[in-house]
């Protein structure tokens, strides 16, 4: 079998890319937040006792619970679905969730721009209905973004989901029920346990995803919903303070990671057979 | 047979595509009315935006680079990934299983957070040149896509063929070429069309990475967003929405569109 060692001659190329343009930029990003002459964290302890940055991250960790709550709502609810319709017109269901996934952010974020605007399609409606009497600001709105998110994120959740559910044989269903369970407990008993780690990965995609966004917050949340990505941004490009660029970016990482090793744990807690 | 689900659910999950389609069409609709601002219903009929996107230079430039740009970028990704997604199926005992997590890393740094370091690292302290530092930039972000997809169709691949051939006498590169790659084409064709498109929609690497006089087509839609509100962007959103019918398209007659619910 073995003759000389050549998959590791065909895994060097793609490896020694990562560690040189993934690897090194980032250590280095990494390391310069350690580096301040008043101390080894004080970069750390400026961002944290400021209290603008910290409502930004806090801001920013609330849009990214709520959207992935929501998302997982909706998303398994509309999984349920489209996992138990008849042949063509799921596949037809999941070609309508795919193309808004694959279709660009600039895009989504945008059409809720022409939505919630002062002269949008949702002011007008509301006029026309006699509800408001003058246009109401949406934009702008910590609500306008999470809407927005949750717009972003819901295909991709549908889509995981739809992928554990599918797995899920049709036997299972029809022992729970023959042995007398209703629907609902079938529901709860059976499918919701062994959809659990399609969950959990949805819930870290969208999570990590929202937490660490730019164009959607930079489009509908401006500057009075600023948001770690649209804060890294500002730090960077307009006021050239990269240390202090350095240290979101090092937080939004370590938050980033923390997360998906996390919910890797409680995965595998919850269904030890999956992993 | 199938246990039908409650009535309620089924019409919430009507509203929820309706609430996924709806912005879709009302940009369509916006882009081909008759007003120098965004509006719909459309009032009035025109192509005159679409026309407008050909005459705005910045528009022209861009759509050209961002294209050429994910072209170039997920070429470099495949020839590193190809090889890379083989050796981590072929020889799955010999390699630590570390390897395997190394083509997940651009996943797990927040893609803005790569675009700023790309930015100090490459750009500035090595002076790349920007469109390189660009193209460095999205073969990073698409790798885990390509390596991910390309190990998927080679998972189902039978090695014995290629054993087979090389007892026989073949060179083990030629039979990579003439065995291997022909068998997992339809992975490899539908991992460059899905990095090509993830590469065209970047926001977050190519925000720091454009500079003076190269910029991508996204980065300049957000930028034109900000300035005007004319029917052109909704136009240009036609556009790339129609890139993704075409991308769909493809994914569809390669890997099939239940691949991507894996």
């Amino acid at each position: 079998m073995t003759f000389r060692q050549p998959g590791w001659l065909l895994v060097l190329p793609a490896t020694l890319a990562v560690a040189m343009f993934l690897g090194i930029p980032v250590f280095d990003t990494f390391s310069t937040t350690f580096t301040d002459s008043t101390g080894f964290l004080s970069n750390y302890e400026k961002f944290f006792t400021s209290r603008f940055r910290r409502a930004v991250l806090w801001r920013t960790t609330e849009i990214a619970l709520i959207t992935m709550i929501a998302s997982l709502l909706i998303g398994f609810a509309t999984a349920y679905v489209v996992s138990r319709a008849p042949k063509k017109l799921k596949s037809l269901l999941i070609i309508i969730a795919v193309f808004p996934l694959l279709t660009g952010v600039v895009v989504r974020s945008f059409a809720w721009l022409v939505i919630l605007g002062k002269n949008g399609i949702l002011n007008q409606i509301l006029l026309s209905v006699g509800v408001i009497a003058e246009p109401l600001s949406m934009l702008y709105t910590e609500g306008a973004v999470i809407v927005a998110m949750v717009y972003l994120f819901v295909p991709l959740m549908i889509l995981t989901i739809v992928g554990v559910l599918e797995g899920i044989p049709e036997d299972l269903l029809q022992a729970s029920a023959s042995l007398g369970a209703t629907p609902f407990a079938t529901f709860w008993q059976v499918v919701f346990p062994l959809a659990m780690p399609g969950l959990i990965v949805g819930a870290v995609l969208v999570f990590t995803g929202s937490f660490t966004s730019y164009a959607t917050p930079q489009l509908l949340g401006g500057e009075q919903q600023m948001m770690m990505g649209t804060f890294l941004r500002q730090r960077a490009m307009v006021t050239f303070d990269w240390t202090g660029a350095s240290t979101i970016a090092a937080i939004m990482t370590v938050v980033t990671i923390i997360i998906v090793l996390a919910m890797g744990r409680v995965a595998r807690r919850l269904n030890p057979a999956a992993v | 047979m199938h246990t039908r689900p409650h009535p309620f659910l089924i019409g919430f999950a009507c509203l929820v595509f309706f609430f996924l389609l709806a912005p879709l069409v009302i940009i369509i609709g916006a882009s081909v009315s008759d007003t120098t601002f965004l509006t719909f219903p459309p009032q009035g009929l025109t192509l005159h935006w679409y026309e407008n996107i050909f005459e705005v230079s910045a528009f022209k430039r861009t759509m050209v680079t961002s294209f050429i740009l994910a072209v170039t970028g997920t070429s470099l990704s495949l020839i590193v990934g190809i090889p890379a997604a083989y050796a981590l199926n072929r020889y799955r005992v010999q390699l630590p299983s570390f390897l395997s997590t190394v083509f997940v890393l651009p996943i797990l740094v927040p893609e803005i957070v790569l675009g700023f370091s790309l930015m100090k690292t490459v750009t500035t302290a090595m002076g790349f040149p920007i469109f390189v530092s660009l193209v460095i930039g999205h073969a990073l972000l698409v790798l885990p896509y390509c390596v991910r997809v390309v190990s998927a169709a080679l998972a189902s691949f039978d090695f014995s063929i290629e054993e087979a051939a090389v007892s026989l006498g073949c060179p083990r590169w030629k039979a990579f070429f003439i065995i291997v790659l022909p068998n997992v084409r339809a992975g490899v064709i539908a991992a460059f069309i899905l990095a090509l498109i993830t590469s065209i929609n970047d926001v977050s690497i190519s925000l720091f990475l454009t500079g003076p006089g190269i910029s991508t087509l996204p980065i300049q839609l957000l930028a034109h967003m900000e300035q005007f509100f004319d029917p052109t962007i909704a136009s240009v959103s036609v556009l790339l929405m129609l890139v993704t019918v075409g991308v769909m398209a493809v994914v569809e007659l390669t890997l099939g569109l239940t691949f991507l619910t894996k």
